[in-house]
């Protein structure tokens, strides 16, 4: 029985380093950055626990049985036994045991998860005292509005830290899941109904991922389902507060600074502004807001989601999206000279609201 | 016993449809056939109860402005009569009286004629005054689609009956037709009661709101 | 009988396998038309690992990836696993329960054609406006949202493959129920026809939800109904009920044979009778009926809201108790067992962990709230790969082998057999077992590429390697397969000594009406109960007599092709003229099928007692 435990442990063990040690800090489930990935990672580490004990025993009689019960002779005639009624009393109630230490911690947190009553609660300004995000998803941007602020931006979203953030998903076009994966499991964006859910981020661990976590759209949607990614900025609540004044202040875009920029600005307004706003109040309706806001494009972590954030890559997107992103709903809506191109992209990169 | 064996009143089995090997599998296949059925309709069911008053806009009709009970109460009658009617036939064919069950059979055929003839003007009638289509709307989908497929069920028990019919009008009953003559007349049952179910459902349930 | 087929013309043996009703011969083109899926599906999947191989990979585009995806999974799923399972039934389950044919001879060739016409119709989707891209799951909104045709080749397509499989389902029901031997109840029953029989059941209720699903797809993207459009009072989560509800129990169906195929390898190899028969007979009945219980934990993150997501949860780990009973009881079936270790006892002693593993990573799925993290990520993939390989795979291959003697005559060779298996084996595990952390580490499923950066690199390499070597494997196989046949060396009734059923009391091939005389059936393991009295053959439970058997017939393959023909009719109806009338015509060619089907007698025929006498030198005793 001795050699047992020690082996079970030692399965054990292996299993949870290999758990522990995985991935990048703002991208993997396995590098929990809030509660609610911390529950789901603790519900992991337990039905891990189990199904490893599980494994150890099944092993264990495996070996023996492969290593001891092999055919020596041709004439061995094994006796030929019905069965045991004890044994599988026992591998009928055993397992029955371990999945109730499983069931029980997995209905409470799946309660737990799903509590968005502070969503509800308004207070006298008809607001709510809980941070809400709506999050709407489209072939392959994603949009956050922050309905209590009347604020909307997109690609970037950005969350106080230490706090319960709320969340309104839906889709715009077709099915997608939002998913930030350090941060909590996802919760898919419905074309029919809107789904809630929340998530929080820690401080200390978005300290560690450099204040950036990644999203991922985790519901086949379309050829650049691949490359639908978002990133969340994580400040604290003093910076995040500060954001949302800086953008309610802008009421009209941002000055551009170079003669460059300037005529960059002459080509947006003439072919982008239809799909593009580049203020952030949410007082346009939802279904003019054909593409991404870009009101504070400038301050990005990426461009379109994925290319590194500089003037060139911005050149590039303008210039042939479908070969970065196939089967997104810019391509073929404008007709630019290089030389507008490079204008636009000056004057997108100088779109900023903080200094 | 040979399927092919030649009877006479007093030798014909008391149990037809289940008298040979390949009747027995016919009866039992037939009716696992129809448990699929029953999922199928089942299933057909839910997504009417789903999508029931579910339009685009306010000036679509809805259950409660379609339905009218005396035309569908007519049609349920016609179609629990018809059932009856196939009892006696299947109670003739037990008692190897191949007339009196053809002549029922013929019954019941003239009563599904009936209901589907109704049912053709009832969809009529839906679409030319109140505009509810296969296209107006998910309700509108839904309604025709179960409906009409318990309709499409009709039509095809009523080709199966009247081929029936026809192809051994002239070689009366023997063991190889006998279960044919049964199924065809479960399949019929089975019509019938999933249209108890529509006329629930469907139109009592609709006309309450 | 192909030792007949092969005196005759080619032409006449094309013939005859395209009118055949012998459920041994519809066995063989099951075997080979899933085969050519499952290589077709398996080359799909080294395109997806080889396109996934390195970060910002161009070896297929974004969007030829999302059709080799989708194709990978249907086919897998549709026209190579369940199809390659419908063979060992059909060649197999008959002769163990001592019947000379199934109860429908007819409709066992109707079901076969309308499952080759249909994944025939699928897979032309790739010279005709593209394959399918949304998955196999073929989700509603983005399966509406597709543009050209490839959604409607996959909803027509399943649609007549899936009635053959209902049609398969019932025949293969009715034939259990009724066609048993004298003595062989159901308690008698060998493992294989028990889990046949239950997922034949699964099958019978599982299949018309999709067909109703599919009959919505086809309406909304064909003939204007809006079903799934939220725009018109639509709603896309129908789509994920009905399919799931399909879905879940589809699961079962393909792994309870791969259980019953593993049981008879077990007791077999082992030389003991399987441990704890009926309480494997009562966890096969149980996984079944709770198959029908857990569909909406595919669906955790759409918006159910806890209580069903807790529901669902809790029912999902009640599987994993029958489940668990199924695992011991095998283990202890070798426990003092004298095992032997031929390629088939390999792959289903290999299965043991490589299922244990599939199987608690289910149950760590089925925790509800730690699911909204796996869900849609590679731990999926990773899942159920593990199960569908490590089970279901597994087991066609333990089959192919196992089996191979009895259908075909010849054994395959043993010593490649080893080699495939390792082969596989090994590659199977540096496949997926890498693919679990990939999920954890933040990757979804179904991503064309990856960007560089994301710690996400060197597991793919892995994983991309293990399926070189899993390639490798089946063309060993394959391999294996041409040179054995073609060295044709014949063998006896039981070519693995250890045969304990009775299909190994038959020669290798059986004569084409099996059992001369029923055999009477004393107890489970019929054969070996038999052999171990020291007799030669089963004792018969009738007199020699005449045998009845059915007339071949070609009406199954027109009526198949008229649903072919009406598929395309349908399909093209919104853009040429000629649509509607194929379509009206082709359904036509189908009915009409059926009513000369209806309307003409078929008696069969048979065959003489003296005739059956002259045959006992070819070994037709029973």
């Amino acid at each position: 029985m001795k050699r047992l435990a020690n082996w079970r442990l030692l399965l054990m063990f292996a299993v949870m380093s290999l758990l522990t040690g995985c991935g990048e800090n703002y991208l993997s489930a396995l590098k929990p950055a809030g509660e609610v990935a911390q529950m789901q990672y603790d519900l992991m580490k337990l039905s891990t626990a189990i199904m490893v004990g599980v494994i150890a025993v099944v092993t264990i009689i495996f070996i023996i049985v492969v290593f001891r019960f092999r055919r020596k002779s041709n004439d061995e005639m094994p006796k030929q036994v019905e069965g045991s009624h004890t044994l599988e009393i026992i591998w009928t109630v055993i397992p029955i045991l371990l999945l109730l230490v499983l069931a029980v911690p997995t209905v409470a947190a799946t309660f737990k998860l799903a509590d968005v009553s502070p969503m509800e609660k308004k207070n006298k300004d008809g607001k709510t005292d809980a941070l809400v995000v709506n999050v709407r998803s489209n072939l392959y941007w994603w949009e956050f509005e922050y309905p209590d602020e009347k604020i909307v931006t997109s690609q970037d979203l950005v969350v106080p830290t230490d706090e319960k953030v709320y969340f309104n998903l839906k889709a715009s076009d077709v099915k997608h899941s939002f998913w930030i994966p350090a941060a909590g499991g996802k919760m898919d964006t419905n074309t029919d109904n809107i789904n809630k859910f929340w998530l929080k981020f820690d401080s200390k661990s978005a300290e560690k991922a450099e204040n950036v976590f990644y999203g991922k759209c985790a519901e086949l949607c379309g050829p650049s389902h691949a490359l639908m990614d978002f990133k969340v900025k994580t400040v604290s609540r003093e910076e995040f507060d500060k954001w949302v004044k800086d953008m309610q202040e802008v009421k009209k875009p941002a000055k551009p600074e170079t003669a460059k920029a300037q005529a960059g600005q002459e080509v947006f307004n003439k072919s982008c502004i239809g799909c593009h706003a580049v203020t952030p109040a949410n007082s346009t309706p939802e279904k003019a807001r054909v593409g991404p806001n870009l009101s504070n494009f400038g301050e990005r972590e990426r461009v379109a989601g994925i290319l590194e954030h500089n003037k060139e890559n911005v050149e590039k997107w303008i210039k042939d999206p479908e070969s970065y992103k196939p089967g997104n709903k810019m391509t073929g809506k404008y007709n630019l000279s290089d030389e507008e191109i490079d204008a636009v992209s000056e004057y997108l990169m100088g779109l900023k609201v903080q200094e | 016993m040979h399927a092919e064996e030649k009877f006479t009143h007093e030798t014909w089995p008391a149990s037809p449809e289940r008298a040979t090997l390949e009747a027995k599998n016919k009866f039992l296949g037939f009716w696992l056939f129809l448990g699929g059925e029953t999922v199928l309709f089942a299933s057909l069911f839910a997504t009417y109860l789903a999508l029931k008053d579910k339009v685009p806009n306010a000036e679509q009709a809805l259950a409660k402005d379609l339905f009218e009970l005396p035309l569908v109460f007519i049609m349920t009658m016609l179609l629990l009569t018809s059932s009856l009617t196939s009892v006696y036939a299947m109670y003739h064919m037990k008692n190897f009286h191949f007339k009196k069950m053809q002549l029922w059979l013929g019954i019941t055929v003239l009563l599904g004629l009936a209901f589907l003839g109704f049912e053709i003007y009832e969809f009529n009638h839906y679409v030319h005054e109140f505009h509810h289509t296969f296209s107006s709307s998910a309700f509108g989908s839904a309604f025709y689609t179960l409906v009409g497929f318990h309709g499409a069920h009709v039509a095809l028990g009523l080709l199966w009956i009247t081929t029936l019919m026809v192809r051994n009008a002239r070689r009366g009953l023997s063991l190889y037709n006998a279960p044919k003559f049964y199924v065809a007349s479960l399949y019929w049952h089975f019509i019938d009661v999933v249209w108890v179910f529509i006329f629930t459902v469907v139109y009592l349930m609709g006309m309450v709101g | 009988m192909s030792t007949y087929a092969q005196k005759k013309g080619f032409g006449a043996t094309i013939w005859d396998y395209l009118t055949t009703v012998d459920h041994k011969k519809i066995a063989i083109l099951y075997l080979i038309a899933g085969g050519i899926f499952f290589i077709l599906g398996g080359l799909e999947a080294v395109f997806i690992r080889i396109q996934l191989a390195v970060p910002d990979n161009n070896f297929v585009t974004a969007g030829q990836y999302n059709e080799i995806l989708t194709m990978h999974g249907t086919t897998m799923i549709f026209l190579a696993a369940m199809p390659l399972l419908f063979a060992f039934m059909n060649a197999i389950m008959p002769l163990q329960i001592g019947a000379r044919d199934v109860a429908f001879p007819f409709l066992n060739s109707l079901g076969f054609w309308l499952f080759f016409f249909g994944g025939l119709f699928l897979n032309l989707s790739w010279f005709l406006d593209g394959a399918p891209d949304a998955g196999w799951t073929s989700y509603a909104s983005l399966s509406l949202d597709s543009a050209g045709h490839g959604i409607d080749f996959y909803a027509l397509g399943l649609q007549i493959s899936g009635a053959g499989t209902l049609i398969g389902g019932i025949n293969f029901l009715v034939t259990i129920i009724n066609m048993r031997a004298p003595g062989m109840t159901y308690m008698r029953m060998p493992l294989f026809t028990w889990s046949t029989f239950v997922a034949s059941a699964l099958i019978l209720f599982a299949f018309p939800p999709l067909t109703i699903g599919l009959f919505f797809l086809i309406f909304d993207r064909m003939f204007g109904s809006n079903f799934f459009d939220p725009t018109m009072g639509g709603n896309t989560i129908l789509w994920e009920h009905l399919f799931w509800i399909f879905g879940h129990p589809e699961v079962y169906i393909l792994i309870l044979p791969a259980f019953g195929i593993f049981s008879e390898i077990f007791a077999t190899f082992s030389r003991k009778r399987l441990f704890g028969y009926s309480s494997m007979v009562f966890a096969t009945v149980l996984i079944g009926f709770l198959g029908f219980m857990v569909w909406a934990h595919h669906m955790f993150t759409t918006g159910m809201g806890p209580v069903a997501n807790a529901i669902f949860a809790v029912a999902t780990m009640a599987i994993a108790v029958p489940t668990g009973i199924k695992i011991f009881n095998w283990l202890f079936t070798m426990w003092g067992g004298s095992i032997k270790f031929t390629t088939p006892m390999l792959w289903a002693v290999a299965f043991i962990p490589s299922f244990v593993a599939g199987g608690v990573t289910g149950i760590m799925l089925a925790t509800a709230a730690a699911d909204y993290q796996y869900h849609d990520s590679y731990f999926v993939v990773a899942h159920f790969h593990y199960v569908i390989v490590g089970g279901v795979v597994f087991a066609l291959l333990a089959g192919t082998h196992f089996y191979w003697p009895k259908m075909f005559g010849t054994m395959l060779n043993e010593f490649l057999g080893k080699i495939t298996f390792w082969l596989f084996l090994i590659g199977f595990h540096l496949t997926f077992f890498i693919q679990h952390f990939l999920g954890l580490m933040g990757m979804p499923r179904r991503i064309f590429t990856f960007l560089k950066g994301q710690g996400l690199e060197t597991g793919n390499m892995i994983s991309t390697v293990g399926a070189i070597f899993m390639s490798i494997a089946v063309i060993v196989l394959l391999i294996n397969i041409v040179i054995t046949s073609v060295k044709n060396e014949k063998v006896g009734n039981d070519p693995w000594e250890d045969g304990r059923t009775l299909e190994w009391a038959l020669p290798s091939p059986p004569p084409f009406y099996n059992f001369k005389q029923l055999p009477l059936v004393r107890g489970l393991d019929a054969y070996w109960i038999e052999k171990m009295e020291g007799k030669q053959g089963m004792t018969p439970a009738e007199p020699l007599g005449d045998i009845h058997m059915p007339n071949n017939s070609i009406i199954p393959v027109i009526m198949s092709i008229g649903l072919f023909i009406a598929a395309f009719g349908a399909m093209y109806h919104n853009e040429h003229s000629w649509g509607i009338p194929v379509l009206i015509g082709g359904m036509l060619i189908t009915l009409l099928s059926m009513f000369f089907r209806s309307v003409k007698d078929d008696h069969g025929f048979h065959i003489h007692k003296e005739d059956l006498l002259e045959d006992e030198d070819k070994g037709g005793k029973a």
